[in-house]
């Protein structure tokens, strides 16, 4: 899948799916949520959000490592994120039942991808710019061009939880 | 007295922040290829997958295995032999730190204050524990301690006629609570006694022991052997998607305490267990 992202692609999206992106996603963790407010420094229409946050790029390279963060830090700021047409969020770990809500609500979907896995998880992207808050250091905000990323549908937009699913399975 | 110069230390800390970042222990490996021959779930099987081929990745393009490549703990043991020339001990390994971060492209992850949050740039301060030990030695152990598992950690005082099972259900909850935020296969330090600052000191010093080493005493390597299969029986299992391995060890380490306490603290760290040490 590719962004923009509508509504018609979500409704698709079900959760255990294993998915593959390609094109522009956004990266943007703590620091950078506090600071969006109503405003985030890119179109948030259909928009793929990454919690991330890499290494610095060595000489010669695109990027350095880059995982996903504990998306549940992100909580407070995403229900606001999703009124204004996030579609995508990709993580890793809980979310809460009020972003569950906002999930269903919105008609959005959070991907998970293995935490600690970055070195590999650079291999699929093919340029990164910073594009907002450069003073953050680590945390500024990054557009990412990526290529076939993996990543496994948690909570789709019915609301269905992939690790409440894994935890009654037990 | 023997002499070391503090320039030493300084290059032995830049080293092993680059080395422990890049190049997963060998003990971490082998335990994460004894639970993939043992995982009954396929994802979690696919998951472990990742896990060992992101080493390899790593290992061989000198990449960061994670993009947290952490908050720097450093552990030393000073042999009171030893007489440091040149910068005071702390600003060498602070040095150490600065350059290795730099030189290895690692993320630099921390904040000047804990309210303002504003980044130092260089990763710096570390946390430093020293311990003064006999001989003429110095060990210097570096952890690069993430914040996701970091989180997930706990500590509770408990009345001084609690059982084992109490502790058991206590450190039992903090694993489950952290479930998929802490990324397992976690590593499960368990600090038990001495005082409030000394059970968290212990569940960290306890991390930095080999994956699959137990502790020395008899009494406490079983408690070890019996949480670890407590705690693979929750089910979490590779990044909380369920399966047979949510945790590589459980190491625990005891200290005397206060007739009126029993202090616990359980520090968790992620797969990504990142400690190396050298001696000079």
């Amino acid at each position: 899948m590719r962004a923009p992202i509508d509504d018609k692609l979500v409704a698709k999206l079900k959760v255990g799916e294993e998915v593959l992106i390609s094109g522009k996603i956004f990266a943007a963790r703590d620091s950078a949520h506090k600071l969006f407010g109503k405003n985030p420094p890119f179109d948030p229409k259909g928009a793929i959000l990454f919690y991330a946050s890499p290494t610095p790029t060595p000489p010669g390279a695109i990027i350095g490592s880059i995982g996903p963060t504990t998306a549940t830090r992100m909580d407070p700021f995403t229900p606001d994120l999703l009124k204004l047409g996030i579609k995508i969020m990709i993580g890793k770990g809980r979310r809460s039942e009020s972003v569950k809500a906002a999930i269903r609500k919105y008609k959005a979907v959070y991907l998970v991808v293995p935490g600690g896995v970055a070195a590999a998880l650079s291999k699929h992207i093919k340029k990164s710019t910073v594009i907002a808050y450069p003073q953050l250091g680590p945390e500024a905000v990054l557009e990412l061009e990526v290529a076939n990323f993996p990543a496994i549908v948690a909570i789709d937009s019915q609301g269905n939880d992939l690790f409440e699913q894994a935890r009654s399975a037990r | 007295m023997r002499e070391v110069p503090a320039k030493e230390i300084t290059e032995t800390v830049k080293d092993l922040c680059i080395e422990a970042n890049t190049n997963l222990a060998e003990d971490v490996v082998a335990a994460l290829n004894k639970s993939l021959a043992k995982e009954k779930s396929s994802v979690g099987r696919k998951i472990l997958r990742q896990i060992i081929q992101n080493a390899q990745i790593a290992r061989r393009d000198k990449l960061p295995l994670c993009q947290d490549t952490g908050l720097a703990v450093v552990f030393i043991e000073l042999g009171q032999e030893v007489q440091i020339i040149g910068e005071a001990l702390e600003s060498a390994v602070h040095e150490g730190v600065r350059q290795g971060y730099e030189a290895g492209f690692l993320r630099k992850s921390v904040t000047e204050d804990p309210i303002l949050r504003k980044n130092t740039g260089d990763n710096t301060p570390a946390i430093l524990h020293v311990e003064i030990v006999p001989g003429a030695k110095i060990k210097i152990g570096f952890l690069a301690k993430g914040g996701g598992a970091e989180n997930c950690s706990a500590l509770r005082i408990f009345n001084p006629s609690t059982d084992r099972e109490e502790i058991d259900n206590f450190i039992l909850e903090t694993v489950e609570a952290a479930g998929p935020n802490a990324c397992p296969p976690i590593i499960v330090g368990v600090g038990i006694g001495g005082n409030f600052d000394t059970a968290a000191y212990l569940a960290k010093k306890a991390l930095c022991r080999k994956v699959g080493a137990h502790n020395s005493g008899h009494a406490a390597q079983q408690w070890e052997k019996e949480l670890l299969k407590k705690i693979n029986l929750l089910g979490i299992g590779p990044m909380g998607l369920g399966g047979t391995t949510t945790a590589l060890a459980v190491n625990i380490e005891k200290r005397p305490c206060h007739i009126s306490s029993l202090p616990a603290a359980v520090n968790i760290d992620c797969h990504a267990h990142r400690f190396k040490e050298t001696i000079i």
